[in-house]
């Protein structure tokens, strides 16, 4: 990474799916590699099922905390229809890790508005190379749903410019803090995110570091 | 999140601007700090109560809460005070006078502007607070700057015997960035000291003050031009020079990085001869600023060039990406290419929780015809959209007492049928709803109030209020009961309703009787928010597949657990084409509270295993 380059992590989804806990774990590992952080979210009313984004920004000096469109590195995409929603606020030939599960809203389920049709191949179309895999289901695979954060930042992981582990331990310690229970657990998430980044990637070996 | 309470000095901390303002408050010795809750101010008082060796409080409002530092000022302790933008409308009372007497302890008014509105129903740049009641503001940019500033302010406080206003946005409390903390440091209060002719604010004693109170602003304006918050920084491409405060300050240095720059941190009064000499070192001048022009019309009014709102936006969110593109423009560049517009894709409102008890309110609502219902801030705010649409109006905080009364003796005759109603929750309603319900008892209004007592300021994240029973930390404490208030505050004891907002059938036959009789009638709904302690999940229902007939009533509770499996059309025996929609409940989500079960008309969705669900009928007073 050069002097003034600025890493810009987009991650976004609803609200309740540990979009900002997800950040605030990213914020945290690019602080104790010694970067400059900020981090920003908008999420007011939010908790009630809302659009969440949350902008992750490190490097020597940060001065805006906002992304700007067409400057985010990666996207780190909970939702599916929520990630092709921010699409646009990705750089050119920048990476989308994202969930395919869905969330299908009310105004959806009542028939106002229509789920978009493969969001996937829409992304792919904008130019964004897209790892997409079904986070929910590795998380039920083992056993809680909210597993799914972790999943993701295992996702994550190998598209940073530090090392994964520093991301994991990151994890790990917020676990151990609060819920030592869940440490396995968490582990196991991480590992089968990175997993499944891996498999998800288009064509072998294309997915490459920021 | 980091906890930052009992971090040591000098760490290196992730914190929120809310965050750093509350160590700030800790650190100053500061010894009383209140608050009403309110996105985006409310974590800075929940953070302080945190920490140790404060008094700390969540007050009924704004206005009580301002008062509150007010005499521990007066005390002479340090004290502080939080609240977003809406407020200081609610405080300004005491504001306007309060410039007049004065301060001796420190005092600190955080205020949070909602610029973006993400979670208010106005966006107000609250500078104008100081243009009006002639009060320093100090703007910060970030975290760090939020935590210096708030120390800072203390200081600047006590220099001048005011109170200081300091100037948070959205992007401010809710960004997290690196900040460095110091210590603690005691500061045992000075005492009160009797001075009528300072604090007794009775004509006389108050015409005296109005003077003193236009020196202060003279000796701070001068103190504004030295102040090292206040920096001119020379820049290398002069064919631009900005003037910016608060966040708008970084988003100039990333997209404009060699151009010269006034920062302005106490950027009220305004530093006036440094903005002069950096017009003087540019072509033009551009003031970048949130969200009203506030910095450019005080310098048109000094007669300085200056660009401003004429090339940005007038109201919402700046950013590097809208600042960028528009001073190209003005000095003649060429504007890079737009990134690629969004791709479309469907809204997602905030929607009510499953479970929640105001989905069996605004069902039941949605059911009545005839009515018209005026509503109020907070999560049942949420009423007012799909699939409910069984809200008239959202003013401000409490106002759906009054505007009640008003749609009351303002209807028209074309409206005579029509039944007033008033939703309100528990903690807006003891916020500002209280005077309100007074006034329609009072002046005998035929309306009934809704009172949706969920135990929690719900929008803002569950914090307690005076009818929870808990204080800020959680403690124990007195809690008001609000049947007996509001019998207290005139409304028949006959006319007063405690119901269980899961019984539908319960509560539209309450509904229906109370808004029947021509007199001011209180109906409190009883269960709790789902998302706070009190609340009790019982087991899931599920969707019979075979038996359900695709009516779709169950939709029309709004709960985000059920979900569509598919449409169908059919044409009826009488010709007419009606689509049938049917539904499948989330298991993982749904908390068993029932409230599908009792539209559905065949009976299609059952427990997963049979559970008994205590009945609480009307309680007679």
């Amino acid at each position: 990474m050069n002097d003034d380059k600025i890493t810009n992590i987009l991650v976004c989804g609803i609200g309740g799916q540990g979009v900002m806990t997800a950040a605030d774990i990213l914020a945290e590992a690019a602080l104790r590699q010694g970067w400059d952080v900020k981090k920003t979210e908008v999420a007011g009313m939010a908790q009630r099922g809302g659009v969440v984004t949350s902008h992750v920004r490190f490097g020597r000096k940060v001065l805006s905390p906002q992304i700007g469109p067409g400057q985010a590195d990666i996207l780190l995409g909970f939702e599916i229809a929520e990630a092709l929603r921010w699409a646009n606020y990705v750089r050119r030939g920048g990476l989308a890790v994202v969930n395919t599960s869905r969330f299908v809203p009310p105004v959806v389920t009542g028939g106002l508005f229509e789920y978009p049709a493969d969001p996937v191949r829409q992304m792919r179309r904008l130019g964004l190379e897209v790892h997409a895999f079904d986070a929910a289901a590795t998380a039920l695979a083992l056993g809680d749903l909210r597993l799914g954060n972790t999943v993701m930042l295992g996702a994550i992981a190998e598209h940073l410019p530090f090392p994964a582990d520093v991301l994991l331990e990151c994890v790990i310690e917020r676990f151990r803090k609060r819920k030592p229970k869940l440490v396995e657990a968490n582990r196991r998430a991480f590992a089968d995110g990175r997993a499944a980044d891996a498999l998800s990637a288009p064509a072998p070996a294309a997915s490459q570091p920021v | 999140m980091a906890a930052p309470q009992g971090a040591p000095a000098a760490s290196r901390l992730l914190m929120s601007g809310n965050e750093a303002v509350a160590r700030a408050v800790w650190e100053s010795g500061a010894r009383v700090a209140t608050a009403y809750p309110g996105t985006p101010s409310t974590e800075m008082l929940e953070t302080l109560a945190g920490y140790p060796d404060l008094y700390c409080e969540w007050s009924v409002n704004e206005k009580v809460s301002l008062e509150v530092a007010i005499g521990a000022s007066m005390a002479g302790s340090r004290a502080f005070c939080a609240m977003k933008h809406v407020g200081v409308n609610v405080a300004a009372d005491a504001l306007m006078t309060l410039t007049l007497t004065g301060t001796v302890g420190g005092l600190v008014v955080a205020i949070a502007d909602d610029v973006g509105l993400s979670s208010s129903q106005n966006e107000q740049d609250s500078r104008f607070w100081g243009r009006f009641a002639h009060l320093p503001i100090l703007e910060a940019a970030d975290s760090q700057e939020a935590y210096e500033m708030a120390l800072y302010g203390f200081e600047l406080s006590e220099l001048f015997q005011c109170p200081v206003l300091l100037r948070m946005t959205t992007r401010v409390c809710h960004v997290r960035a690196v900040v460095a903390a110091g210590h603690r440091v005691d500061r045992p209060a000075t005492g009160f000291v009797k001075d009528p002719a300072r604090w007794v604010m009775v004509p006389g004693n108050a015409a005296r003050r109005i003077p003193l109170m236009y020196e202060r602003e003279r000796r701070l304006r001068e103190f504004s031009e030295d102040s090292p918050l206040n920096v001119l920084h020379p820049g290398t491409d002069r064919r631009v020079g900005f003037v910016a405060s608060g966040p708008a300050w970084l988003h100039v240095r990333e997209a404009f990085p060699a151009s010269p720059v006034l920062k302005l941190g106490l950027s009220h009064p305004l530093a006036l001869a440094k903005a002069r000499r950096l017009a003087e070192m540019v072509e033009r001048l551009v003031v970048i600023e949130e969200t009203e022009p506030l910095i450019e019309n005080e310098l048109k009014a000094a007669g300085i060039d200056a660009h401003g709102k004429d090339i940005l936006p007038r109201f919402g969110e700046l950013a590097p990406a809208t600042i960028r593109p528009a001073v190209l423009r003005l000095i003649g560049e060429a504007v890079p290419e737009p990134a690629t517009e969004a791709h479309p894709v469907f809204p997602r409102p905030p929607t009510m929780c499953v479970a929640c008890p105001h989905l069996g309110v605004y069902y039941t609502l949605s059911q009545l015809r005839n009515v018209i219902i005026a509503g109020d801030i907070g999560c049942y705010t949420l009423g007012a959209g799909h699939p409910w649409n069984a809200l008239d109006s959202t003013i401000c905080m409490g106002a759906s007492m009054g505007m009640a009364l008003g749609l009351d003796k303002g209807r028209a005759a074309s409206d005579a049928n029509k039944k007033v109603v008033a939703v309100i929750g528990d903690s807006t309603f003891l916020h500002m709803g209280m005077q309100g319900l007074a006034d329609i008892t009072w002046n005998r209004g035929n309306v009934t109030v809704l009172i949706l007592d969920n135990r929690a300021v719900g929008m803002t994240g569950g914090q307690d209020n005076p009818a929870t029973g808990r204080d800020i930390r959680g403690n124990p404490a007195p809690r008001i009961d609000f049947a007996k208030l509001v019998e207290a505050l005139g409304v028949r004891r006959e006319r007063i309703r405690v119901v269980d907002p899961y019984q539908l059938p319960v509560l539209f036959k309450a509904l229906r009787e109370e808004t029947k009789i021509e007199e001011p009638s209180v109906i409190i709904t009883n269960q709790p928010c789902v998302l706070i302690g009190d609340y009790e999940k019982l087991n899931p229902y599920r969707v019979i597949d075979e038996e359900c007939t695709g009516c779709g009533n169950c939709f029309e509770v709004g709960c985000p657990a059920i979900h569509l499996t598919r449409r169908e059309k059919v044409v009826k025996p009488s010709g007419k084409e009606v689509e049938l929609m049917f539904a499948r409940i989330e298991t993982e989500a749904c908390t068993g509270c029932g409230l599908c079960v009792q539209p559905c008309a065949p009976e299609a969705i059952v427990h997963l295993a049979p559970v008994i669900k205590p009945v609480v009928p009307i309680r007679p007073l």
